[in-house]
């Protein structure tokens, strides 16, 4: 038998530490008892006394919304800054919008949120929109920061890219834009679809921002998940987080698959 | 060729508007929310809507600024915020270490995997920080709990004889930090890990270099940029976290984040809500900056 090393028991150490958390969850949302830590044998009724919750389902619903036209935001946005990083000249503007997609990227949420309510509170009160704060803001404050996912995951797509199919095509008249649309946009289908659902699962996922950006009209699902989480653990929010870790689970894994099959068409084209 | 210059034409308005658009977007959404940030953390908070005093006013030509250094000097002269501050840095700072302990060798062992492997790995370790995070760190209270399946555990294997405290206290923060973001540690090391040039570790163990000398003395400084780049994805976002103090941490786990939240959304003082903002970004320009760094070093060592 091969001896193990010092790092592949690390690997695995952690993968069990990444996992058991959520499989523990999983695991005791089929709990009969109330009390969440004592075994009372299987039931589903957790998730009967769930889908009885018209407030979570609204929220849901809320969610569902906000995270289709924001990951649909983000799209547009980030890869056209994606475009501007990897074919446009050195500039002092090409410069300063690569600065600032990618700053969202470590900047902690608190400070984000905050920024975005005053900037919201700021136009209100000059130009009188928004004239309150819900979807439309959250839209916007999550259009803004999963643009710089999008931007990160296309442009390294975009760098691969053998720019003289372009060319090719420019030179043979088309313009720039049915250019975009003919030939760049069906070679980075994969890099943009893995980026929507990249947005669509951080938009799905977030609380920080999304509760300094809504008002009272517009309640997300990490709203409700939080406000009943402070209080304590619940069966109910259980079978919530189930559902949320499946339904999430099953968008990244699609996003990494997209993205996967790019890489591999990418490299089948290049042996050929 | 009229055609051609109407592509032409088209051309440079096109570029105009896909370098333009993101610009202004970025430009009002986030350049300018922070500016305003800045101007609010000089005025005095005030009970109206919106909670403050304006900076600037105009009247009878003349233009009067108003610059309330208050909420700084509060800063200072609060031992509420200084400690928040500094218990911010502290659990940053073991929660960066802890994540780079497990994560190094982690990284390490799937860099040295066979090239299949390598990809399903990877993907395991990604998986869990694309599922929701509030989610994963609730998951870690049913653990925790005094009540909890770790207590349980232990007591009944007869390991301790009353239950152990450790929700609610710093060490329940340390584990949620670590749990959440050490798939951003292994990331940037692996990727670094796998770009390095063998010959060298086998050209060292050619000279009878061991390998524990071999590790300290080329494979770890030749990693110093993904250890960087790792450490900083991991120290940025913990400085300022609000959810994991908030579910996990107790009373004494005071973080700059939930201080912030706290003067915003219960006190409403947004001025010194503001304040906090703005000294918690300058602290974070130093590893900020060195984050950029080094991607940028990176992207250009690609090119």
């Amino acid at each position: 038998m091969k001896k193990l090393s010092f790092s592949t028991v690390m690997l695995w150490l952690g993968l069990i530490f990444l996992y058991a958390p959520m499989f523990i969850l999983i695991f005791y949302s089929f709990n009969a008892s109330k009390l969440v830590t004592v075994w009372g044998g299987f039931s589903a009724k957790w998730y009967v006394e769930l889908f009885k919750d018209q407030q979570i389902l609204d929220a849901v619903w809320t969610s569902l919304e906000i995270a289709f036209l924001s990951a649909s935001m983000a799209v547009v946005l980030g890869t056209m800054a994606a475009f501007v990083m990897t074919r446009f000249r050195r500039s002092w503007a090409k410069l300063s919008l690569s600065n600032m997609i990618t700053a969202p990227l470590v900047m902690p949420e608190v400070i984000t949120g905050l920024s975005l309510l005053l900037l919201f509170v700021h136009m209100a009160d000059l130009i009188g929109w928004p004239a309150e704060r819900g979807r439309l803001t959250i839209w916007l404050a999550h259009s803004t920061f999963c643009a710089a996912y999008v931007a990160v995951v296309v442009s390294s797509r975009l760098r691969e890219l053998d720019m003289s199919i372009e060319e090719a095509a420019m030179d043979l008249g088309a313009t720039p834009l049915k250019t975009f649309f003919l030939i760049t946009v069906p070679m980075i289908a994969p890099a943009l679809t893995a980026g929507w659902l990249l947005s669509f699962s951080l938009s799905l996922d977030d609380l920080v921002i999304a509760s300094f950006a809504s008002g009272p009209g517009a309640t997300t699902l990490p709203m409700v998940v939080f406000s009943s989480v402070r209080l304590g653990v619940s069966p109910k929010i259980n079978a919530l987080a189930t559902l949320i870790i499946l339904a999430v689970s099953l968008i990244a894994f699609l996003s990494w698959y997209f993205a996967r099959r790019a890489e591999k068409r990418a490299k089948a084209a290049m042996e050929q | 060729m009229s055609k051609r210059k109407k592509g032409f034409r088209f051309a440079i308005r096109g570029r105009h508007f896909t370098l333009g658009f993101p610009f202004l977007w970025l430009t009002l959404f986030f350049a300018l929310p922070f500016a305003i940030v800045l101007k609010i953390s000089f005025s005095t908070a005030a009970i109206a809507i919106p909670p403050y005093e304006p900076t600037f006013t105009y009247a009878d030509q003349l233009l009067n600024v108003a610059l309330n250094l208050g909420n700084y000097l509060l800063l200072l002269d609060d031992a509420l915020y200084y400690t928040a501050y500094l218990g911010s840095l502290k659990i940053a700072v073991v929660s960066t270490l802890g994540c780079l302990l497990l994560g190094y060798p982690m990284a390490y062992a799937i860099a040295r995997a066979p090239v299949k492997m390598q990809t399903v790995l990877l993907l395991l370790i990604m998986l869990p920080s694309w599922t929701s995070f509030l989610i994963r760190v609730y998951a870690w209270m049913g653990l925790l709990a005094d009540t909890g399946l770790i207590n349980n555990v232990l007591l009944w294997l007869g390991a301790i004889d009353e239950p152990l405290k450790i929700l609610n206290t710093n060490i329940a923060v340390y584990i949620g930090i670590v749990y959440a973001y050490l798939p951003f540690m292994v990331l940037p090391l692996y990727a670094n890990l796998v770009k390095m040039d063998m010959s060298l570790l086998e050209a060292a163990a050619d000279l009878g270099s061991r390998s524990i000398n071999t590790f300290w003395n080329i494979t770890l400084p030749l990693s110093k940029g993904g250890v960087i780049a790792g450490s900083m994805l991991v120290f940025i976002p913990s400085v300022g976290e609000f959810v994991i103090p908030e579910l996990l941490g107790g009373p004494d786990s005071l973080m700059i984040g939930k201080v912030l939240w706290q003067e915003f959304f219960n006190n409403r003082d947004w001025p010194v809500a503001s304040a906090l903002a703005i000294v918690m970004l300058g602290l974070l320009i130093i590893p900020i900056t060195l984050f950029h760094h080094y991607q940028a070093r990176d992207l250009e060592k690609e090119a």
